[in-house]
């Protein structure tokens, strides 16, 4: 037995330092919204009422559920109750999807309203705008991708609890995906309030 | 080996309770940022932001629970972010 433990603390340790590196990548991206918000705040503030409100919210307590439907399928898997842990990672992808969901709509209303990066309407606007909302698309974007990535890797890793490979023993694979989503759900818990809040 | 602190188990009323406080900070974050605050709503949103951050950090990502090397390794990563973001400050500002 114990010599076909795994070396769990040291996968978590490793998980936790490519997890430092995801948040030094959001951080370089908000430093950049914070200088920009410091020359143009005039331009962010038009920009940051044009995104909605309601939908940067449902989006906010999707990922917080899902979050919590995370941390509790890690309690239930080393409790042992298989059928309870695939039934939380499935409400946790059914979020993700819901959040991609809400983020389609949101992006395409935009789109819709011909803002969009390089748009005629961005380029014959003032620079600031144009900025605020280039830097909306790639914050977003970037997060979007993560929670894809965090939405493939929860099924895959239900497929490995529902063949028992993953199991109330060995589930070091389920808690470091699960911090994994837990970072995107962290990094939203700052998109909301500099983009949808303080402009 | 490292077992005995790796197996502590969050109890999902515990999970629970943190959600709900994550619910109502969002909700004071939005009221919060309704009134005219001025350039203070922009501290207090982000002061409640990692209130959150804290939550999610200390007991959904069970860092509460886990070995002190897990915490100094992330207190050096908010350190150097906390720098890079001053340094950019230092030279935005006083330019």
């Amino acid at each position: 037995m114990s010599h076909q433990e795994k070396d769990s603390f040291g996968a978590k340790l490793g998980m936790w330092l490519f997890l430092f590196t995801e948040m030094l990548l959001f951080g370089g991206v908000f430093i950049l919204y914070s200088v920009y918000l410091n020359r143009y705040p005039k331009e962010f503030g038009l920009g940051g009422h044009q995104l909605d409100l309601v939908f940067g919210a449902t989006n906010t307590v999707v990922l917080l559920t899902s979050s919590l439907f995370a941390a509790m399928s890690v309690t239930a898997i080393k409790r042992g109750a298989k059928r309870l842990t695939l039934g939380l990672l499935s409400v946790t992808i059914g979020c993700a999807l819901v959040f991609l969901c809400i983020k389609y709509l949101e992006w395409s209303a935009k789109f819709h309203h011909g803002i969009y990066p390089n748009s005629p309407k961005l380029i014959a606007g003032p620079p600031g705008e144009s900025i605020f909302f280039s830097l909306y698309y790639l914050t977003t974007g970037l997060h979007g991708i993560h929670v894809v990535i965090g939405g493939i890797l929860m099924t895959w890793t239900a497929v490995m609890v529902q063949k028992g490979i993953l199991n109330s023993t060995d589930n070091v694979t389920l808690e470091n995906v699960t911090l994994y989503w837990h970072l995107v759900d962290l990094v939203w818990i700052f998109i909301f309030p500099l983009y949808y809040l303080i402009l | 080996m490292d077992t005995e602190h790796s197996e502590h188990i969050l109890s999902y009323g515990k999970l629970m309770a943190v959600w709900v406080a994550l619910l109502v900070l969002t909700a004071a974050t939005i009221m919060v940022t309704r009134v005219e605050l001025g350039v203070w709503k922009v501290w207090a949103a982000l002061a409640i932001a990692s209130i959150k951050s804290g939550l999610v950090i200390a007991f959904f990502m069970h860092m509460k629970y886990e070995p002190r090397l897990f915490r100094i390794i992330l207190f050096v990563a908010l350190f150097t972010l906390a720098g890079f973001i001053g340094g950019t400050f230092f030279d935005v500002l006083y330019r």
